[in-house]
């Protein structure tokens, strides 16, 4: 399957979680947040939230700014 | 002098909040924060970095520092709100300083955006701080909305100007029942220190130190400016005088 994670496309050969997407970019256990085609999802329920091809994930956390 | 400074029921020691966009490196912000003496500083949200190396939020907990996630980068309520729901998730912290600019080249405050965004949020349990223009009305209107603070602008985000309207910041202090946070504008300690003097609540600046010659030395003269423009609010200045008044007894 083919998902969009903060602009970029990435390949799985398999299923893919929003646990295993945001593990992609970063293992910090805290931190940050996701959101799948815009809606935020909350850390507990990135286990089980399976993605769909096409998919857009962003993933943030804070940086220097304000 | 024991004085602090209460936002939403939560006690700060410090009046000045520190931004911590602009510094070179995080160990140049982390010994300006320190010499600052900031209890509450704020960060922006965006994409991870898998290259980023350390991390501001590290620096701060170490410090014991109030995260404030801010909305930078929000052209809409929209996208604002959806950016402090991501804050809050991200940081576990329902403060959020809000900002919704109307365009790149001012930074100002998109007025009708921000309010809509702050009526949203303060539904959806946030703590809202706005970043707002130099407008008593507006300042009132998101008081009424339920804003836990307003935080007024002193010139446009990063021009150093200082105080452009100071009229304008007086009458704000002067109606508002939350603390007035003079944001943005700050360009040294002077202006802090004035903006403390009209009777702001706290200072919130970055540029003004992050882009100093020596960040560490210009967030110890901002500490000592919003002290003692605190203090001269405080203690009451005496009235202008179009003529002299002798200091010295004029007979004897």
């Amino acid at each position: 399957m083919r998902v969009i994670i903060n602009g970029k496309p990435h390949e799985a050969a398999g299923n893919l979680s929003l646990a295993q997407a945001v593990g992609v970019l970063t293992t910090a256990q805290s931190g940050v947040a996701a959101a799948v085609n815009g809606a935020v999802v909350r850390r507990a329920a990135w286990d089980t939230t399976a993605l769909a091809d096409g998919d857009e994930v962003e993933v943030l956390t804070a940086v220097q700014g304000g | 002098m024991d004085d602090p400074l209460l936002i939403a029921g939560e006690k700060f020691g410090s009046r000045l909040i520190m931004g911590t966009g602009g510094t070179p490196s995080l160990d140049v912000l982390d010994r300006a924060l320190a010499a600052s003496g900031t209890e509450l500083t704020t960060v922006a949200m965006r994409r991870v970095d898998p290259a980023a190396t350390g991390s501001v939020l590290g620096l701060l907990a170490d410090r014991g520092i109030k995260v404030l996630p801010n909305t930078a980068g929000c052209y809409t309520a929209a996208e604002a709100v959806r950016l402090a729901t991501m804050a809050r998730e991200a940081l576990d912290t329902n403060w959020v300083k809000l900002e919704v600019i109307a365009d790149e080249r001012t930074l100002l405050p998109d007025p009708i955006e921000l309010l809509a965004a702050a009526e949203q949020l303060i539904a959806d349990g946030f703590t809202v701080l706005p970043y707002t223009n130099d407008d008593p009305v507006l300042a009132r209107r998101l008081e009424q909305a339920g804003c836990a603070a307003v935080m007024p602008l002193g010139a446009p985000i990063g021009s150093g100007l200082g105080i452009r309207n100071p009229h304008n910041i007086e009458l704000i202090v002067e109606s508002a029942g939350v603390p007035v946070i003079l944001d943005a504008g700050i360009g040294t300690a002077s202006d802090a220190a004035i903006a403390m003097e009209l009777g702001c609540a706290a200072v919130l600046l970055a540029t003004s130190v992050t882009r100093a010659r020596n960040p560490e030395l210009m967030a110890e003269a901002m500490r000592l400016g919003v002290a003692a423009g605190r203090y001269a609010f405080l203690a009451g200045r005496v009235p202008r005088r179009r003529f002299a008044l002798a200091s010295s007894p004029p007979v004897g």
